[in-house]
């Protein structure tokens, strides 16, 4: 079996597109949520996301090429691109029925769901625009990129809510285990801080209504956590396998050691309270990876920040780690960043790489209550330097979808 | 007020990446301007949009140039002037 390798990455965030700008504000517990300022938000609910104010994809792709690609395929084009770019790969030059494109996504184009909805009741059926499903459809991404690079191996979206972009990974890995591709392009990317999606959130009492303080809003495991803050962009990887690597070259920056999936089985929106198949998923992961919880030096938790989801990644953390859980650093980055949905567990990886890179904890910011029943080291505020190795990224998506990555530098 | 050719040629010089000067009258959008047939089809409701008028798909196979899009246009928005003052007529 290939080893799996990671010899590229970039993001698109809140905090920014410039992946060692964004990980050092992170860092410094900066947070990326801002107020929804727009009228078509005065009334809702929620009224705070991350959005990517600072985007652009200028000098990327020819601005007409841009107006045919909804926001979060935007997003995933920049991030390919400078995955692409530090990984050093030649994709003209590369057999390119080994290079993949496996993007997630939550929800695809719902902005342009939207607009030509609106379209479709205000000016009738003639009206709806030819682009409209190319623009909607939750695999434009994947498309997008492969037709960018003019990729001709395996290429698709995978959907699995907030889980998509782990889910997207371990696809990339099975395939690149199994010999199926060479170089797969890989993560997720989502923009759904859109009226539909912040009312849509809301209307389930998914969503943080701290709408006064937007920056202390997203606080994981906080006493006073009341939901979790919608957040747009996008992260993607370079994976390969480490012969290819090795053939060409390439500086490899880390390695996808494990990876683990089960489902709840129980409800379509609600976490299992105890945790039992998150932490059968970590499980899964961590035995994939050959390793021991001891072994584990950080955890990004999903930690969304909603109050049942929180209570549920602890359980599942203690259930599968037992007296490891004491020891082991864990933070959430959504509270800096907000919840990216499809695109999180890509970033999120990529953060997990560079706490390792530098032996830094990133801190769970807003956390200053802690929550009895979350009784694990989130990292409280301020990051923290420890020697690490690996790292566990997890991910749990609506639909019951428990996701888990072991990465390792 | 921009005339009706210059408003034409700034949909499509959006659409497609152009520069404004690169596209005249006699330019074939498809051949010279390489859209295709999402564009075609995005530009044809953005003229609608834009004149407020309705472009029949039947119709919209002969619009080659853009000259043929402007005459077209210019036709649809006199049928239509055309056919309120018919109506006006009747009312009286």
């Amino acid at each position: 079996m290939q080893r799996v390798v990671i010899t590229g990455y970039g993001v698109v965030t809140p905090l920014g597109c410039n992946t060692e700008e964004v990980w050092r504000k992170v860092c410094e517990g900066k947070s990326g949520i801002g107020s929804l300022i727009f009228p078509k938000f005065e009334t809702t609910a929620s009224r705070i996301a991350g959005l990517c104010t600072d985007f652009s994809l200028d000098g990327y792709i020819p601005p007409h090429e841009v107006r045919r690609i909804e926001p979060f395929v935007q997003y995933a084009m920049r991030a390919a691109i400078d995955a692409v770019i530090m990984s050093g790969l030649d994709l003209q030059n590369e057999d390119r029925d080994r290079c993949a494109a496996i993007i997630g996504s939550g929800v695809g184009g719902l902005g342009e769901i939207e607009a030509q909805h609106d379209r479709l009741v205000l000016k009738g059926p003639s009206k709806v625009m030819p682009l409209t499903i190319p623009k909607i459809m939750p695999n434009a991404a994947a498309g997008n990129v492969s037709i960018h690079y003019g990729l001709t191996g395996p290429s698709y979206a995978v959907s699995s809510a907030c889980a998509s972009a782990t889910n997207a990974i371990a696809d990339a890995v099975v395939n690149i285990r199994h010999g199926l591709a060479d170089v797969v392009i890989t993560g997720g990317s989502e923009a759904a801080a859109t009226t539909l999606g912040m009312t849509g959130f809301a209307a389930m009492h998914a969503l943080s209504t701290r709408n006064d303080e937007p920056e202390r809003a997203s606080r994981p495991f906080d006493k006073d956590r009341d939901g979790f803050v919608l957040s747009d962009g996008s992260g993607i990887l370079i994976l390969e396998s480490l012969e290819h690597a090795r053939n060409r070259n390439a500086k490899v920056f880390g390695e996808i050691i494990g990876v683990g999936f089960t489902s709840d089985g129980t409800h379509i929106t609600q976490p299992d309270k105890e945790g039992t198949q998150a932490a059968k998923a970590i499980c899964k992961a961590l035995s994939d990876a050959k390793v021991n919880a001891e072994d584990i030096d950080y955890i990004n938790a999903h930690g969304t920040s909603t109050i049942l989801g929180d209570v549920a990644e602890t359980r599942a953390i203690h259930r599968a780690f037992g007296e490891a859980a004491k020891k082991v650093a864990v933070s959430s980055t959504k509270s800096q960043v907000g919840h990216l949905l499809g695109g999180s567990g890509a970033v999120e990886a990529i953060f997990s790489l560079l706490a390792l890179r530098d032996g830094v904890v990133p801190p769970t910011i807003n956390l200053e209550t802690p929550d009895p029943e979350c009784d694990l080291d989130y990292t409280p505020l301020t990051a923290r330097e420890k020697k690490m190795k690996i790292a566990l990224s997890n991910s749990f998506g609506f639909g019951g979808h428990n996701g888990c990555l072991v990465i390792t530098k | 007020m921009a005339s009706t050719e210059e408003k034409v040629i700034g949909i499509i010089a959006d659409q497609l990446g152009r520069e404004r000067d690169e596209i005249t009258l006699t330019t074939d959008i498809q051949k010279d301007l390489g859209a295709d047939s999402l564009d075609i089809a995005e530009m044809l409701i953005q003229f609608e949009d834009e004149f407020n008028i309705t472009i029949e798909e039947s119709e919209a196979q002969n619009i080659v140039t853009v000259a043929d899009v402007v005459s077209h246009i210019a036709a649809a928005v006199n049928g239509q002037a055309g056919g309120a003052a018919d109506t006006e007529k009747e009312e009286k």
